[in-house]
């Protein structure tokens, strides 16, 4: 019998992700054995500190360079700003969660399985406390999005986007008030999520079995081995091709990239706010890091093969984005389309090959990540009596009632909208910038002709709160508590600071944008 | 004191100052009126100082101050002022004390902050003088897509009918054209070795057909700002739905950004590009000329009908431009100042009538002059100014736009002279149906038309009649400001005047 070789880990260079599904699993302990009136204030705690620490662990192995766990996560540059970004996103997002000021009880249900509807469920969402499983599940979906931006194999991938795509099934059918529509979001993205897991993991088959035909090599699914036999291969490619392919669907799935972002409006509007915008930061983050691995490191020679495709799925995700957009009438539906547009956006910086496109992309994400919280955030605090109202002619004339989070929620969607002096402007800049070099015209013309149509949609939603009079309905903005209000205002500065001084997060990404192969 | 860092002064003042004002209390509007008018003085001083110290036979560029912001881009806080931004700085610095003495009153019919319409003023005072005084494109582009915000609210908040209509109109039509160029100037940074020095940026070799879409995409953004036929739906929206001191602002200043911007990064960034289009750009100036100032005549809204003089206007600047001749050149940029002074007035002008009245309708005036014979003795000075009549200083800028043009273009010089007849049709007909006839019995019910200017409106109009009186006689000290600029301009482009054609008089010699 051959004795099996165990892989040597780099623990200091896995400790974030360790940090994180340790602290899940702990959050798991936590709900068997703390009493219930303290375990609220536990589990934040213990989710937000678990976040710093791993955060410190990101810091500390800021210079790491390696390839580590056997060929299985690499932890180089974008690995790490990435995490980074996943982490300090978590964090605002884990504030949001927590947050049961703005709403008795939390945004969260407190018995889910009670009917939708029912007596038992008016009853629940009068003021019960909401469920604290949130946040082992968040946990969990952190840790693997942290995988899933370091994983060097394809497998290692698969497992990761399954350890960080169900917990949000699940938190997704969580929320407090409309039930009905929330579950119907979770269904809807279970089903679709795991078809497009399936087609992952053909996709993963069939690059195997291309793999297999480089004479003198072991066939594999590791990115070093799937680059060879790119290069290499004499096998016809209609296996890689196809492999690529069903991959992409995949990758871009979890990107709510068009054709595969049906999902996203009924799940963003379904899923509780803070959920909603825990995923348009965090989930956009790996799947985005993903996606650049994957066609940087592993598919990089054959870029001539399917720039086209995924320059075609970003012209026609920018213009679903865009277009539908202007025809929305719900805020969080609204946000969900403009997010489909941006992933056109990045996917315009994914097919920027070179080390000016990988930092803009990177640096995109975060400054697309901060926004969105917010705007997400001041989401939450618009409400009346049956909980946030999210229909746009009820926001009509709220500059006047709540200038102050109207003046904030304008500069957001000013953002949005690239106005320059904001961080929407800049990260435009860093992903159009390098795609013109490499040679990309055409990208860059559709990005800026969808940009003006998606101005509109913003425009009107500054319209609604400034110039309509506020009407009966208007509802008031809550004064949110202590962790609302942060969140919110991290995510403004931000994009006010990353708009007016980006210099030094765009020298972080540029100092991070190489991949160790 | 030509070390003083003027440039940087004078766009970060405002700034400033509309910070004060916004957060002075809301239920003191005087205070907060008072300290606006104080910090806009305040800035027009500081631009005298720089008028004064500017040296018009020295450097194209002076004043010029660079700091470092983005370096891994390589964009720079750079500012710098030829002749041309110097005389459109000084216009900025004396219009905004004037339109916010005629505000004093517009914003309290409209039930929002008085403060914060003020604040607004400033803040546009400050993207305006950023976007004359840059020398980074980046920077210029900046501004030019900031200086939006403030309009918009400006138009959307305190504007008069359909305000929600023209804010949204004007905010779009000036973004689509802002995207265009910020793909250009995408385009540019990259050709240009990625810097954004507009001095760097002039001396790049760029390959004939990527200068002509780099071209087109700034020419679209500014001929849009201009604007120039046919881009030009959004300015009577705007213009007549702005409150009067914001649409004297939108007409008198931030419209020439599109005029500036052709002079000052079309022409020297792209010079064979310019010339391949020229024919394209006088066919849209004559275009504009004639179109808009027939559809003047026909106008019953007042404030509609000065935004299509405007359009009108525009077309002689553009037609100025695009002769690629000294003369022509310095009569654009003469008629840049001077539409700001003429079309200023006469914006604010009957921005007073209108407040008065309570309507724009010209059919709801007639024979006004005789209930407030000042106010319309002023409107028929600014109506004059505005068709240019010799002795008023837009006489000399569209006389020279014209000879200008006529040495090496006559169909253009001549259907552009059409331009002044009609000029004279809609102008005093207009004054002829407001101030002038039977009088309207309804006006003498309206309490505001018993009123004759008052103190602070005389105040408002006086510098201003003042100085197109001024100029009209004697433009020289602007003339000397802006020769070496535009003559630099066009050796940019390579163009020299064609010799003056005396060849018959010399064989009369003989």
């Amino acid at each position: 019998m051959t004795e099996l070789k165990l892989p040597s880990l780099d623990y200091a260079a896995l400790a974030p992700i360790l940090i994180m599904l340790g602290t899940a699993l702990l959050g798991v302990l936590v709900e068997a054995f703390v009493p219930r009136r303290s375990r609220h204030l536990v589990q934040l705690t213990l989710a937000l500190l678990a976040v710093l620490a791993a955060l410190t662990m990101v810091v500390l192995s800021a210079d790491d360079r390696i390839i580590t766990a056997g060929q299985a996560l690499a932890v180089d540059g974008p690995t790490l700003f990435l995490q980074g970004a996943i982490l300090v996103l978590a964090a605002m997002a884990l504030l949001l969660i927590g947050d049961r000021s703005v709403e008795r009880g939390g945004a969260f249900v407190a018995q889910a399985a009670v009917t939708a509807e029912s007596a038992d469920d008016r009853r629940q969402a009068e003021g019960r406390n909401g469920l604290t499983e949130v946040y082992p599940l968040t946990t969990f979906a952190i840790g693997g999005m942290l995988i899933f931006v370091a994983a060097n194999d394809l497998l290692t991938m698969f497992i990761a986007l399954e350890v960080f795509s169900l917990p949000l099934y699940l938190l997704c059918a969580l929320a407090r008030r409309r039930r009905l529509l929330s579950q119907e979001a979770a269904m809807k993205y279970f089903l679709l999520g795991a078809y497009a897991s399936a087609f992952f993991l053909f996709g993963v088959a069939l690059i195997y079995g291309f793999t297999a035909g480089v004479p003198g090599r072991a066939a594999g699914v590791d990115f070093a081995t799937i680059n060879a036999a790119v290069t290499e291969s004499p096998a016809s490619p209609v296996l890689l091709f196809a492999g690529m392919a069903l991959l992409s669907i995949g990758l871009l799935f979890k990107a709510a990239a068009a054709p595969f972002h049906v999902w996203t409006p009924d799940v963003y509007q379904g899923a509780p706010t803070p959920v909603t915008g825990f995923m348009a930061a965090c989930t956009k983050v790996a799947a985005f890091g993903a996606l650049l691995r994957v066609f940087h490191v592993a598919f990089a020679d054959a870029g001539w093969d399917f720039t086209p495709v995924l320059g075609a799925v970003a012209v026609l995700t920018m213009l679903i984005g865009a277009v539908l957009a202007v025809t929305q009438t719900d805020i969080k539906r609204l946000l969900a389309y403009s997010s489909i547009a941006n992933a056109g956006y990045l996917l315009v910086g994914v097919l920027a090959p070179s080390r000016d496109g990988l930092s803009g992309t990177m640096f995109y994400l975060v400054a697309y990540g901060f926004s969105v919280l917010a705007a997400f955030a001041v989401v939450t605090l618009v409400r009346d009596a049956d909980g946030e109202a999210t229909h746009l002619s009820r926001w009509a004339g709220l500059g006047r009632r709540s200038p102050f989070f109207a003046g904030l929620f304008t500069f957001i969607l000013l953002a949005f909208a690239g106005i320059p002096l904001t961080s929407g402007f800049t990260s435009k800049f860093a992903i159009f910038g390098p795609a013109l070099e490499e040679g990309q015209a055409w990208l860059v013309i559709a990005g800026v002709l969808t940009s003006m149509v998606l101005a509109f949609p913003y425009l009107r939603v500054v319209v609604m709160m400034w110039l309509s009079e506020p009407g009966e309905s208007t509802p008031t903005v809550t004064v949110p508590g202590g962790l609302t209000s942060a969140a919110l205002m991290i995510g403004v500065v931000a994009t006010l600071v990353l708009g007016v001084a980006p210099a030094p997060l765009l020298d972080l990404a540029a100092g991070a944008a190489e991949f160790v192969r | 004191m030509s070390n003083f860092p003027f440039l940087s002064v004078l766009t970060v003042a405002p700034l400033v100052g509309a910070l004060v004002v916004a957060f002075l209390p809301r239920h003191r509007p005087e205070l907060a009126k008072q300290v606006a008018f104080a910090w806009s003085l305040l800035v027009l001083v500081l631009s005298v100082v720089m008028w004064v110290s500017f040296n018009a036979g020295g450097d194209r560029f002076q004043f010029r101050e660079s700091y470092s912001w983005i370096p891994n881009w390589g964009v720079s806080f750079t500012f710098a002022a030829d002749g041309i931004a110097l005389v459109m700085l000084m216009l900025i610095a004396v219009l905004v004390p004037l339109v916010i003495l005629a505000s004093w009153h517009d914003a309290e019919s409209s039930k929002r902050s008085v403060p914060v319409y003020f604040a607004l003023l400033l803040v546009l005072e400050c993207t305006m003088i950023g976007v004359f005084a840059a020398a980074d494109v980046f920077l210029f582009y900046v501004f030019f897509e900031v200086m939006l915000v403030p309009m918009y609210f400006l138009i959307g908040s305190y504007g008069g009918h359909q305000r929600q209509y023209a804010a949204v109109k004007f905010f779009l039509y000036s973004l689509v054209g802002g995207l265009f160029m910020l793909a250009a100037v995408i385009g540019l940074w990259v050709v240009g070795g990625k810097t954004f020095d507009w001095q760097a940026l002039s001396q790049v070799d760029i390959s004939t057909g990527t200068e002509r879409w780099l071209f087109l995409g700034f020419f679209l953004a500014f001929a849009i700002k201009a604007p120039f036929f046919p881009f030009h739906t959004w300015l009577p929206d705007a213009g007549g739905a702005a409150p009067a001191g914001a649409a004297a602002l939108l007409v008198g200043v931030l419209d020439k950004v599109g005029t500036f911007g052709i002079l000052r990064y079309c022409l020297p960034l792209f010079p064979e590009a310019s010339k391949w289009f020229a024919p394209w750009a006088l066919a849209l100036g004559v275009i504009g000329i004639v179109y808009a100032a027939l559809l003047a005549v026909g106008q019953n809204d007042l404030k509609r009908l000065v935004s299509y003089t405007s359009i009108a206007h525009f077309g002689f600047i553009g037609v100025g431009i695009f002769a690629f001749t000294t003369q022509a050149g310095t009569g654009a940029v003469l008629y840049m100042l001077n539409h700001g002074l003429a079309t200023g007035l006469l914006f604010l002008v009957v921005g007073m009538l209108i407040s008065r009245r309570g309507s724009a309708l010209i059919s709801d005036f007639g024979g006004a002059g005789k209930l407030v014979p000042v106010l319309a003795g002023v409107l028929f000075f600014a109506g004059l100014a505005s068709l240019a009549l010799p002795g008023t200083a837009p006489f000399i800028s569209e006389f020279l736009v014209l000879i200008g043009t006529f040495t090496v273009n006559k169909p253009v010089a001549v259907i552009a002279t059409l331009g002044i007849i009609l000029a004279a049709a809609y102008v005093l007909w207009m004054v002829q149906r407001t101030t002038q006839g039977t009088l309207n019995p309804a006006l003498t019910e309206v309490d505001g038309m018993r009123r004759d200017l008052n103190l602070r409106e005389k105040v408002v109009v006086a510098p201003l009649i003042a100085l197109i009186v001024l100029l009209g006689f004697y433009p020289k000290p602007v003339t000397d400001v802006i020769n070496p600029a535009v003559q630099a301009t066009m050796d940019d482009i390579g163009r020299t005047d064609p010799a003056p054609s005396v060849g018959t008089v010399q064989e009369a010699h003989r």
